[in-house]
Formats: C-alpha cells, structure tokens, sequence
C-alpha cells in the first residue's frame, strides 16, 4: 500500500509489535498469576475459626499457675488447677474491664485495679464486680490446651 | 396526754358523725382491709400532721404488717379522738427526737423479732450508732444530731435496696447533705460543711451517681452508716485501701508513710484530697498547679530529681503508646489490618496504669521497670504500624509494576490492531 | 508455533466448522459503536468474580461463628488475600455498573426492538440474577453493615402481599435472620445462582452471536438507503482485540482499586445489638430504597410499603416487556418510551445520589 514502506520499517515495526504484544502478554499474565500461586499456599498459622484458640502448649503451664491468651479480640486467663484440672475464663474484669490474674496464693482470680475477687468458677466473689467472668470450655488436643466458647445447649 | 381545745374538739367530734356514715359504705371499698382511722383522718391534716395512705403504703412496715400503732400506740379502730389518741390506749404522740432510736430499736435490736422478717438483717444498729457522733452527742444532750428518722425518713421509710430509698446508695450523699452542707445549721460545731460539694466533683461521684455503679464509695463507706464516725487520721489509708489495695501496700512500705504519721498528715488524703477526689493525672507529678510533690519537697533536692525522673519516665511512656497508636490508625486508614497490635495496645496501656500505681511506692526503679515493659510493648506495636506502612508501600509498587505490564500490553494490542487494518 | 497447535487441534475437533461463521461476523462501527464493548466487559468482569470466588471458596468458611474470622484470616493472613478478596468485591460493584451501563446503552440504542427481544429478556434476567450475587454475596462477610442490610431486605421482600412471608421464610431459612440465613446465602451465591446465570449467558451470547449487532434505527435506515457508507469491522480478530484491549484496562482499573481501597472488613455482626442508625442498601439498591422511603406510610387503604414493593416489581416487570410495547411501524409510543427510558435514566441517577446525601 504505502510505497514509502521500506522492509526495514517493516521489520523494526513488526519486531515493535512483538516486544509489546509478547513482553506485555507475558507480564501481564505472570502479574496477574504470581499473586494467586502465592494465595495457593496455605499460611503458617492454621485459621481455627472464631470460636476456638490453642491457648497453650500442655507442656507449658505448670500446677496452680495461670497465662493470659488472646481469645477473639479480648483476654481470657487459662489455670491449671493443684489437681490437675484446667479452667479458661474471660479475663475482662466486669467491673471496669481492667485484666485479671490468678493468685497461687489465695487460688482465686483477682483484678488488680479495685480489689476484685472472682472463684475459680468465674462467679463474683468480693469487691466491686457486678457479675461473674464468662466461663470457656477447654480441651487437650495432643498436646495443645484448645479453649472454644461454651456450646449453646 | 392529749388536751385538746374545745373548738377543735368540737370540730372532730362533728367530723366523726360525718364518718360514722361514711363507715357505713367504707368496708365496700376497703375490701379486707383493717380500719385505720389515724390514716382516715390525718391524710386531711395540714403540714406536719398530714400521711396520706398513698404515702404510708410506700413504707415497708405496713407491708410487713404493722400499723401506726406499732409506734405511735393508740386505738386504730376508733374515730373518737379521745378513744383513738388516748392515754389508755398507750397513744404516744409526736415521738420525742431523744427517744427515736430506742423506740426502733425496740424491734430492730431484737434478733428473735426481727428473725421473722429477714433473718439476714443486721440487729446492732443501736449499738453502732452509739459508738458515732450522732449517737455521742445525743446522750450528751444535742438534738441537733441525726437520728434513724432524719436519715431513713419516717412514714415513707423504704428499704436500702429501692432506689427511691434515702439510704440507697446512690442517695446517701444527698441525705447527708441535708444537714452537713448547711453552713447556718452546722455553725455550731466548727467542721466544714463543704463536703458535699467536693464529693460532687469526684470520681467516685461520678462512678456512683452518674455511672451507677453501685460499688463505688459514698459517705457511708468510708464513715460508717450507723458507726459514722470520720476515720483518725492514721486511719485513712486502711479505709482507702480496701478497694485501692495495691496503692495501699505500696505506700505502705514506703517512706511517706511514717514520715506522714510522724506528721500527723492523713495519709491518701494529703495528696489526693477527702472528698474531692479528682481522676489522677501526671501533672500531680509535675511544678504546676495541680503539682503535689513541691507542696513539701524543696526544688532541687533528691526527692524533687525523683519525681522529675518519674514523670518523665511515664510522659515517655505516654508519648510511646501514642505513637504507636498514630501509627496504626494511619497504617488502618490507609486499609491495612493491624488489629493485633491494636489489641496489644491494651497491654501497653495495662502496663502504663501500674507505673502509675507503682508511683505509691516512691522509689524510681519500680518505677522504671513498669516503664521498660510497658516500652517494649509500645515498641513492638510502632514496629507492627510501620511494617503495615512499609506493606502498604509495597503493595503500591506491585500495583505499579502491574499497571506498566498491562500498559505494555496495551501498546501492543494497539500496534497489532493499526497493523491489521493498514 | 501457535498455527501448529491449531492445526493439531482442528484434526481432533474440527474446529473450522464451528469458527468459520465466527470468521463472517461483522460489527458494525459507527460514532456510537464503543457503547458495544460493555457488554463484553461485564462478561469479563463476570469471569473474574467466578475466578476470584473460587480462590475465595479455598479459604471462606460459611457459618455464623466462623465466616467473619475466616474473612479476617484472608485480609490478614493469606498471602495475596487481601487482593483476591477487594478485586471481588470490587469487581461485584463494576460489574453491576457495566451492566446497568450495558442496559441503558440497549435501551438507548434501541437495541432491544424485534428480533432482539428475547436477548433483551434474558439480558434483563441477568441483571435480576447479577443484583441477587450481589444481595447474597453482601451477608457473607457476617459483619453488622451485612447483616443489618440482610434484614432490612429481606423484610422488604416479605412485604408483598399475600406470598410476601413465605418469600421472606424462604430467604431467611427461618424468621429471623441467623446463622441459617448465611448457610443459605451462601448456597445460593456458589451454587444456585451461578448455574442459573451460566445457562442464562450462554443463551445471551448465542443469540447476540446469532442475531449479530443492532444499529439504532435512523442509522439502519440510512444504510439501508445509502449501502455504500455502511462501515463495519470484523468480529475476529478487530473487534476482540479491542475487546481485550477494553478487557485490559477493567484489569488494571480493579487492580488500582483493590490496591488503593482494600475492602474492609467491619465489626463482626451481632444479632442483639439494636441497627444501626441511617442504614442503607448498597449503592444499586439505593434508588429502590429511597423511593421507598419517601412514599407515604399509607396511601388511600394500601399500606406504604406494600405499595413500594408492589410499584417497583411492576416497574420491573414492564421493563423487561419492553420490546414488546413497541411496534415494528413508526409511531407516537416510540417518543413515548424514549421519553420514559430517560425519565427511568435520570430518575434511578438521581435517588441514588439523593439516598447517598440524605441522613
């Protein structure tokens, strides 16, 4: 068609086209394929669900202590009783949501802010505190302590 | 006992004909109900003498079965002033203001008596209030002081648990009021009489009255209710410190305490006032007005290099967590999730509330180690918003490689498409 | 290398006889002809919420105690999901303005009159279909903006008379809005209405294959008149390529977007907590929601809403009979549905910006 069309516009136009064409094909699709080969690949931490956290490893906690774990987006305490059972309440203290603590001493659950006692079964013993911590189920898993939200009857 | 004037004696005798035939019609409306002719007719009393049915029915003692004549004495069931008010009927009359607590007592004293009611109430309310100031000083003579009327109200008398109850705890400040925040009432006796109005602007007012938390203290927990007696001054901390036990301990063990029951200084009080008790801050630390420190201390010495060294530690602490904070709002904005650092932010502040407990205990290393803790957590949270901002960065530099491929691809197609067609 | 896999392929499939009337198809060009690329796009868009929903299905658990924290896991702690999960959801909401876009543009161009009215009616069932992906993929998150939405839809659709409460029953799983309803949604979001719309586009794409691609009619008759300045382009390869080229740009365009404005999570739903104050629908449902609004609780005897709801299904429903109102002749209803086909225009434009402004 175009007489001034000599073959080298032609070649250079065509190897033009091919390094778009080709480059762009090729890193588009590879931009576009490299996110989901990585969302392929599940994480390291194991997704439980909302309901369920491993609290502890059984190997960690030692008689007549007590941990704090992150249960959802609020503290629960954890306690390992003298004989051996566990326990897993709301670490919020009802009164003023400061956290509680487990005393070896006294084996009841304090709250540091306004002398706030609570019974090992989360019921509201002495002090300020309006209403007992919400109580959580646990179970040993090999060797993980899983606590999960009491099952609705 | 009762000597009335004719007149008046001629007026009541007149109206007890008129209700002779009101009795007529009275037991259809009063299905059941006993006749009670004080009721009947000193709801129609002026002023002082006047209790209406409506008002009595509020009182517990009618609900529990008792009558004005478990009190006052009398014959409920006649109409005749005579018969009714009469001396032998054992009708007492207005109660002198001396002999209330005994007359209460006379049932509330009574264990057996009162074990048919609620077993679970106390009986040595008399005993207590002798041992207070009201209770002193009415032997002595005065009867000025508060008696079980003037606090419980007479007539209308509600149980501590309704809340319309003068002695609920919600409303005990304002009953004590009535009396100790009347300057030309309590003139006599030298005390303050602008307790009420501190305790208005504080904390534990706020908790009580404005939040409603019932667990927060009012006169009443901290003098005693029927005992009310204002703590000795070396007493003050013990009272505080049953709520605020870890201030108590700390403070306990340090040097303040002896150097201010040397002193004779009350304790908690000397800082942190009686009844105006404000929320605490860290300028109670500092040189300014609400500075307490400089109270005693001379500018310069050892103590004066501690408390600077002690607020600057928890301003720097401060600071910390509010940085973090910023960095992690601005890291959520930008749409990154930085809700497990937020959550730690809570622990940052947890850590923060106990330097400021630690503070009881004077000593700057205590301190400072909740600091140090409280830093690290701090810390970690900044490191978590930047890292999310570093992310956010990251991303943007991703979607920019993308965006250049597709614009490749997009010159491509455009070449090949103006070659097709050439 | 590519002619010989074609080759290889062609000897299996015979493939030159089903691209050979492919190779024929011609679309016409004309100053009005980039209003054809959007209906292109919206498949695109289409094929990209079925892949993102997939990769989506790898890690979303349904279940009222779970699906919120399986939503935070992919934003949080999947590499990438963050992405997956904002191109699909912002994918949703382009491809819901696509084909609305693609809707008018028909209307406009008149593109629905005879023989075009069956893919008219199924193009419109399409967009009934797209509005329900929407509807139920919106509750999956089970954050409160979901679930508050949810309820409140769910609840104008037992309005109906009649058979509006079994309706409401049928949506929720239940009377209320639980845990039940999720599972539901999800059902319906995966399972049900992915065959229906699949089935629904093959039919459209046949049939605008089939039938080829309208002109509006002054410019028909024109060509028709004057054949020689009737320009078109062929369908393969010119009018694909700038298709993928259209296809290209809604790539980087819901890139940008996912890159830029991460869809966010919210506050995980709780069924106690009383609405929140101004809620409202997603920004296609806000037209329908305003005008419902403002219409007066009772009008003569007939209740507000139900009038609402009955008014807006019957407005539908004579939208997607459209063709069929108007005849092949020349005449008054023509001006008539152009006008109306404005009105409808400007009308759903302006509730929409007016429910956005509204407290």
């Amino acid at each position: 068609m175009c007489a001034d069309h000599t073959p080298q516009t032609e070649t250079s136009r065509r190897h033009a086209i091919e390094i778009f064409l080709g480059g762009g094909l090729l890193a588009s699709l590879a931009s576009f394929l490299y996110p989901v080969m990585r969302y392929f690949v599940p994480p390291a931490v194991v997704d439980l669900g909302g309901d369920e956290v491993v609290a502890a490893k059984a190997a960690e906690m030692k008689p007549n202590t007590g941990k704090i774990f992150r249960f959802g987006s609020r503290p629960g305490l954890l306690i390992l009783n003298a004989d051996g059972a566990y326990r897993a309440l709301s670490a919020t203290c009802t009164h003023l949501g400061c956290t509680v603590q487990y005393r070896p001493d006294l084996h009841e659950i304090w709250c540091a802010c306004h002398n706030g006692t609570y019974d090992l079964n989360g019921r509201n013993i002495s002090g300020p505190p309006p209403r007992p911590l919400d109580v959580f189920d646990v179970h040993l898993r090999g060797d993980e302590i899983v606590v999960s939200r009491k099952r609705e009857a | 006992m009762a000597t009335l004037r004719p007149n008046l004696r001629l007026f009541l005798r007149a109206r007890s004909l008129a209700l002779a035939g009101f009795l007529v019609l009275a037991p259809c409306l009063s299905f059941g109900q006993a006749v009670n002719s004080c009721l009947d007719c000193h709801s129609a009393q002026p002023g002082r003498l006047e209790v209406t049915p409506e008002t009595f029915s509020q009182d517990i003692h009618p609900q529990k079965g008792m009558t004005c004549v478990s009190c006052h004495g009398g014959d409920a069931s006649s109409y005749d002033p005579d018969q009714a008010m009469g001396r032998k009927a054992g009708f007492k009359g207005k109660i002198d203001h001396r002999q209330v607590p005994e007359l209460c007592a006379s049932c509330h004293s009574n264990p057996t008596y009162m074990k048919q009611f609620n077993p679970s109430l106390r009986t040595d309310q008399l005993d207590q209030y002798h041992t207070s100031m009201h209770g002193k000083r009415l032997a002595a003579g005065d009867i000025k002081v508060a008696v079980c009327t003037d606090c419980h109200s007479v007539h209308d008398l509600r149980p501590p648990s309704d809340p319309r109850s003068t002695v609920n705890p919600v409303n005990v400040a304002k009953t004590c009021s009535r009396c100790h925040s009347d300057a030309a009432y309590m003139k006599q006796y030298g005390i303050p009489t602008d307790q009420f109005a501190n305790y208005s602007t504080s904390v534990h007012h706020e908790a009580m009255v404005v939040r409603g938390d019932l667990s927060a203290p009012t006169c009443t927990t901290c003098h005693g209710n029927h005992g009310a007696v204002p703590p000795g001054v070396d007493k003050v901390q013990n009272v505080c410190a049953n709520c605020h036990a870890f201030q108590a301990q700390m403070y306990q063990k340090s040097t303040h305490s002896k150097a201010f029951q040397d002193r004779s200084l009350p304790g908690c009080v000397v800082c942190h006032s009686d009844h105006g008790i404000h929320l605490p801050s860290d300028a109670m630390l500092g040189t300014g007005p609400s500075g307490v420190c400089m109270r005693c201390h001379a500018p310069g010495d050892r103590c004066d290099r501690a408390r600077a060294a002690i607020q600057g530690n928890l301003t720097q602490l401060d600071s910390a967590i509010k940085d973090a904070d910023a960095a992690l709002r601005l890291a959520e904005s930008s749409g990154m999730e930085v809700s497990e650092a937020r959550l730690n932010q809570d622990q940052a502040r947890d850590a923060l509330t106990k330097a400021r407990v630690t503070i009881h205990s004077f000593q700057t290393a205590l301190v400072d180690q909740d600091i140090q803790a409280g830093m690290k957590i701090a810390a970690a949270n900044l490191k978590a918003g930047k890292d999310a901002m570093v992310e956010r960065n990251n991303r943007r530099i991703g979607l920019g490689i993308c965006l250049i491929a597709i614009a490749f691809m997009l010159v491509g197609l455009w070449l090949y498409i103006k070659k097709l067609e050439s | 290398m590519f002619a010989a896999l074609m080759r290889w392929l062609d000897e299996r499939l015979q493939l030159e006889g089903l691209i050979a009337p492919l190779r024929h198809k011609t679309v016409p060009t004309h100053r009005l002809s980039y209003w054809y690329f959007f209906g292109g796009i919206t498949l695109f868009l289409f094929i990209v919420q079925v892949l993102t929903g997939i990769l989506l299905l790898l890690y979303y658990r349904p279940g009222a105690n779970e699906a919120f924290e399986s939503v935070q896991y992919i934003m949080t702690r999947v590499q990438f999901g963050w992405l997956i999960r904002s191109i699909h959801s912002w994918s949703a909401n382009l491809m819901i303005f696509t084909a609305l876009v693609h809707m008018f543009s028909v209307v406009f161009l008149k593109a629905y009159r005879k023989p075009r009215e069956l893919t008219w009616v199924t193009g419109m069932l399409l967009l009934f279909l797209v509005m329900g992906f929407g509807f139920s993929g919106y509750l999956l998150p089970w954050n409160t903006l979901a679930f508050f939405a949810t309820k409140v839809g769910t609840e104008i659709a037992g309005q109906v008379p009649l058979i509006g409460k079994p309706i409401m029953i049928f949506l929720r799983g239940g009377e209320e809005v639980t845990g039940a309803t999720l599972t539901r949604f999800f059902g319906f979001h995966v399972a049900v209405l992915p065959g229906i719309v699949t089935v629904l586009i093959a039919i459209h794409l046949f049939l605008v294959q089939r039938l080829g691609m309208s002109v509006p009619p002054k410019l028909e008759a024109r060509w028709i008149a004057h054949p020689d300045e009737k320009r078109e382009m062929k369908f393969f390869p010119n009018f694909l390529l700038r298709e993928l080229m259209a296809w290209y740009v809604a790539m980087g365009a819901l890139g940008a977007l996912a890159a830029l404005f991460p869809w966010n999570l919210g506050v995980k739903a709780d069924p106690f907590i009383s609405a929140p104050a101004g809620i409202k629908p997603e920004w296609y449902f806000l037209f329908m929601f305003q005008t419902l609004k403002l219409i007066p609780s009772k009008v003569w005897f007939i209740d507000g809403e139900v009038l609402g709801v009955l008014g807006c299904s019957l407005a539908g429903l004579l939208w997607m009979l459209l063709p069929f109102f108007e005849s092949d002749k020349a005449s008054r209803t023509k001006v008539w549905i152009t006008g109306l086909s404005i009105f409808a225009l400007v009308y759903v434009i302006g509730m929409t910006i007016y429910g956005y402004l509204a407290p």
